[in-house]
């Protein structure tokens, strides 16, 4: 596989003929080799933060560090969004922050519905 | 005209130069990439709502009951040789489906190089470890189903834990189960080389390209990606 990785010209190199549309993301296999084992070794981790029974704010902030660091790996190489256009980009990744509004939305739901059940639901009234 | 397009994309300012001027254009706004690209991201997009949704309701459902919520740890454990493993099957899935993303990349890489038998083998590894991936799902559901878990109650915990589990991953396999079968349509047409003769497609009767193989990439890296929050927010948490 080595000498396929000496093919790479950069951004949108055609083998052959340039057709117009032939406008490929042509990047080293090396690149995606090293995001491969990045992921396993990410995913190992988060596996290990179970498995020694993390607890508390370290777990989570655990979890959630290696969950992005992984989501962020497969959006921008494997998916090729760090060599897009930033007119993609924006169009694509900046709307999911509407899903975090909700979710700080729904925290506040959250927590007044579990008061309202601690304190007329409750079976042991405290 | 995508000549055109292609030669002015080469031509205009990057940054957010290029950004304001892209989209204030009178034109197409994304420049080098072409209709079906650009359709299927913004499916994805549509797609992360759906996903985001789930996963949210999920929280509002835990954090707002009074019952203790199961441990996934436990509920997903396994004992493998008479060894005791918290969650060791989720664990295997995730490896499952980091893989078969890495052969995705390797099929797209080697589609653009135009190596035929390379990319259609790269793409039936991918399937099969998809399908590895989803056989590994129903053998999950199935012990859970056994052992008593259903969308209205389990013998653990908090009843909403049953919902959110099948309609999460459910949900999610289905998506893996498409990408299987859409895979395996991608990889017989490159392997009878419809991308090099222009070979009418079987539904759109256009020629195919080769970046058809990314547009495939894209949806499967998506079913990872959307994994790899279930797993840290479902089963790690």
């Amino acid at each position: 596989m080595a000498h396929a990785a000496d093919v790479h010209a950069g951004h949108g190199a055609a083998v052959h003929a340039p057709v117009a549309q032939e406008v490929g993301q042509q990047h080293p296999i090396r690149l995606y080799l090293v995001v491969w084992i990045w992921l396993f070794v990410l995913s190992t981790f988060s596996y290990l933060v179970d498995f020694f029974h993390l607890q508390g704010l370290l777990r989570w902030s655990l979890i959630l560090a290696f969950m992005m660091l992984k989501a962020g790996l497969i959006v921008a190489v494997f998916m090729h969004m760090k060599w897009e256009r930033l007119a993609l980009g924006y169009a694509i990744l900046v709307p999911p922050v509407a899903v975090l509004i909700f979710v700080a939305i729904m925290v506040l739901e959250a927590d007044n519905t579990l008061l309202s059940r601690l304190q007329f639901f409750s079976r042991a009234p405290g | 005209m995508e000549g055109i397009a292609q030669t002015q994309a080469a031509e205009r300012p990057g940054g957010m130069e290029g950004f304001v001027a892209d989209w204030s254009s009178d034109q197409r706004v994304f420049k080098n990439v072409s209709w079906g690209k650009a359709m299927m991201w913004i499916f994805l997009l549509s797609d992360t709502f759906v996903f985001g949704c789930f996963l949210l309701a999920y929280m509002t459902v835990r954090m707002s009951t009074t019952v203790a919520w199961p441990n996934p740890s436990e509920v997903f454990a396994l004992e493998i040789f008479g060894t005791h493993m918290p969650l060791i099957l989720i664990a295997i899935m995730t490896f499952v489906l980091i893989t078969s993303s890495g052969t995705m990349a390797m099929a797209v890489n080697f589609g653009y190089r135009r190596d035929r038998r390379r990319t259609a083998l790269m793409l039936v590894v991918t399937a099969i470890f998809g399908a590895l991936f989803v056989g590994m799902q129903a053998f999950e559901w199935t012990k859970l189903i056994h052992e008593g878990v259903r969308p209205w109650g389990n013998p653990w915990g908090a009843e909403q834990f049953g919902s959110a589990f099948f309609m999460i991953t459910g949900f999610h396999g289905t998506h893996v189960t498409i990408g299987v079968i859409f895979l395996l349509i991608v990889a017989r047409k490159v392997w009878r080389g419809d991308y090099d003769t222009g070979r009418p497609g079987f539904f759109t009767s256009r020629g195919g390209r080769y970046e058809i193989v990314e547009i495939t990439g894209l949806y499967w890296h998506f079913v990872d990606l959307v994994w790899v929050f279930i797993f840290a927010l479902f089963y790690l948490w």
